[in-house]
């Protein structure tokens, strides 16, 4: 499998603090990546970086074989990487439709063209029955669906879902995995940055574990759950020693 | 079902507007007062200037109190082209507008960086530093201002002396226009686009808007438009100076009916206009010569009370609740 998405030596410094350093990956055609890590481990910033929101410090950014990192986000989405946000940022004034319109015409010629698209995309993550309602109407899942929706309409090759899953209940989260499934099955990329391990671990087909702004383990679910330096770093003292 | 099928709501609102230009249109055939007809133009002319300021302010977002700027370049490049080398004031307005969309340009390269308030404040100072310009511009008649030749009634020179009708038509065609470019927009890429720059800019960015040309397209697209009113304005005062089209009053003038109307919305800037125009005109007149200010007084209780009982405005809180009883 080649790379979609190639992340060379990448630094981000904000004045002294070392948000990422050196932090290399790879994300592989197809593939659903988890990026994990304690809070403050620079998984917002590497996911910032990747969407095009600050440029690195140093390093390069290559996609689909092209270097990309001195292209601004809309650019970024324009050859086919679409985020969402871990607070999400609904069009509030305007009807869900219309939220999703807005990401339709990066393909779309015109209107009805977008309208068109955007109501397939609503069907597809289960929101076509609130088309018509305005944003600010929808219910805190619902407004995540929405996010998902409106970066999907921008046919992206890269999907990149920042705590998409956070504040959901078990049952909204399960429905979530299964959306999330699906995406992937439509020949989409995704990267997910996620806190709740239940979920992120059954799903992935890799996580990437950083901490303190570098990348300490990579591999496999199943790995990453056993590696020591994951559990010391991620899972904590106290999990290690309930462990032994 | 509301809204199922944008096409027809939207052909419906081009039918709607279309019957209230020829019920406008025939609003002379009972209305022989020329005093009433005077209004009736500036209403009109409001209407237009409004519904131009809307597609910057109302869809993109970018608040301007600095659109007296872009009436005065229209203004004086309409009379300045026709008294110093002959142009006819139809193109004299058209060119006045080219200016104005690159003048906008110009100013909102460095503006569209500033965010909120800031902008605003950048808009408002811009234009004070064009209406001292002008005030001292002596090849543009500087604080002495210029005055239209008379050259006799006639519509290739757009002047008339004995009639407020020509004017009349020219306004109600203006605010059709300005009307059918928003309702052209509206449902169109930038339509979407701006809307999204004024909701949240960063999610904007991430779906493909570059944000920053947005913002010009729209300001250039509302100065262009605001110029050829500010054209228009200059014809039919047939003189002008600094002071009497680049005030900041002008700026508020643009912005109000829009704001009592509904930012924002197509038919916000029309029915302000009609609302606050006769106001202002009826106490203009009764309160006299003592009265110069007051009507900016009835403004501002105007506003307060829409902003106490409907933020939206008064087209906004019309369509909120036609949504709730189709929900």
């Amino acid at each position: 499998m080649s790379a979609l998405l190639e992340v060379r030596d990448l630094t981000q410094r904000f004045g002294g603090l070392v948000a990422n350093a050196d932090v290399s990956i790879d994300v592989r055609v197809g593939e659903i990546l988890g990026l994990i890590g304690p809070n403050g481990a620079g998984k917002s910033t590497l996911f910032n970086a990747i969407a095009g929101v600050r440029k690195p410090t140093e390093g390069r950014i290559g996609f689909a074989g092209r270097d990309v990192t001195d292209l601004a986000a809309p650019q970024r989405c324009a050859l086919g990487i679409a985020r969402t946000f871990q607070v999400v940022k609904s069009f509030e004034t305007m009807s869900v439709v219309e939220n999703v319109m807005v990401g339709a015409f990066a393909r779309a010629a015109s209107a009805r063209e977008a309208r068109e698209k955007a109501r397939a995309v609503l069907e597809f993550t289960g929101l076509g029955a609130r088309e018509n309602a305005m944003a600010q109407e929808l219910t805190p899942p619902e407004k995540r669906r929405l996010e998902v929706a409106r970066a999907l309409a921008t046919e992206p090759k890269l999907l990149l879902l920042d705590e998409a899953m956070t504040g959901l209940t078990p049952a909204e989260a399960r429905q979530g995995v299964e959306l999330v499934r699906a995406i992937r099955e439509r020949g989409v990329t995704i990267v997910m940055v996620e806190h709740v391990m239940e979920i992120v671990m059954p799903l992935v087909d890799r996580a990437i574990v950083l901490d303190l702004g570098r990348v300490i383990a990579e591999g496999a679910p199943a790995d990453i759950v056993r590696d020591e330096r994951v559990i010391t770093a991620y899972l904590g003292e106290r999990h290690r020693a309930r462990d032994a | 079902m509301a809204g199922a099928s944008p096409d027809i709501a939207r052909r419906n609102n081009l039918i709607l507007a279309i019957c209230v230009a020829a019920a406008v249109a025939c609003l002379p055939l009972v209305v022989k007062d020329v005093y009433i007809q005077n209004m009736l133009v500036l209403t009109l002319m409001y209407a237009a200037l409004s519904q131009s300021w809307n597609i910057l302010s109302g869809y993109c977002g970018q608040i301007s109190l600095g659109h007296a700027l872009y009436f005065g370049i229209g203004a004086y490049a309409t009379l300045l082209l026709f008294t110093k080398f002959g142009v006819l004031p139809w193109f004299g307005m058209v060119a006045g507008g080219a200016i104005a969309a690159v003048v906008a340009a110009a100013v909102g390269y460095p503006c569209f960086r500033l965010k909120g308030h800031y902008f605003v404040i950048a808009t408002i100072v811009i234009a004070e530093a064009g209406l001292l310009l002008m005030l001292n511009w002596d090849w543009a008649g500087a604080a002495m201002g210029i005055e239209v030749p008379v050259r006799g009634d006639s519509w290739a020179k757009f002047q008339f002396a004995r009639s407020k009708l020509p004017y009349f038509y020219f306004a109600l065609g203006l605010a059709l226009v300005a009307w059918i470019v928003t309702w052209k927009i509206e449902d169109s890429r930038w339509g979407y686009w701006w809307r999204a720059v004024k909701d949240n800019a960063e999610a904007a960015e991430s779906l493909g808007v570059v944000v920053f040309r947005s913002k010009m397209a729209a300001a250039a697209v509302s100065a262009f438009l605001t110029a050829v009113g500010g054209g228009f304005y200059a014809q039919f005062v047939s003189y002008i100076d600094p002071e009497s089209v680049m005030s900041f009053q002008f700026s508020l003038l643009m912005a109000l009916p829009a704001v009592l109307g509904g930012i924002g919305t197509l038919w916000g800037p029309a029915v302000g206009a009609a609302i606050l125009i006769p106001i202002t005109e009826v106490t203009r007149s009764y309160a006299g010569g003592t009265g110069k200010g007051f009507d900016l007084i009835v403004y501002g209780l105007l506003v307060m009370g829409i902003a106490l009982g409907r933020p939206e405005g008064i087209v906004g809180a019309f369509s909120a609740r036609k949504r709730a009883k189709a929900a």
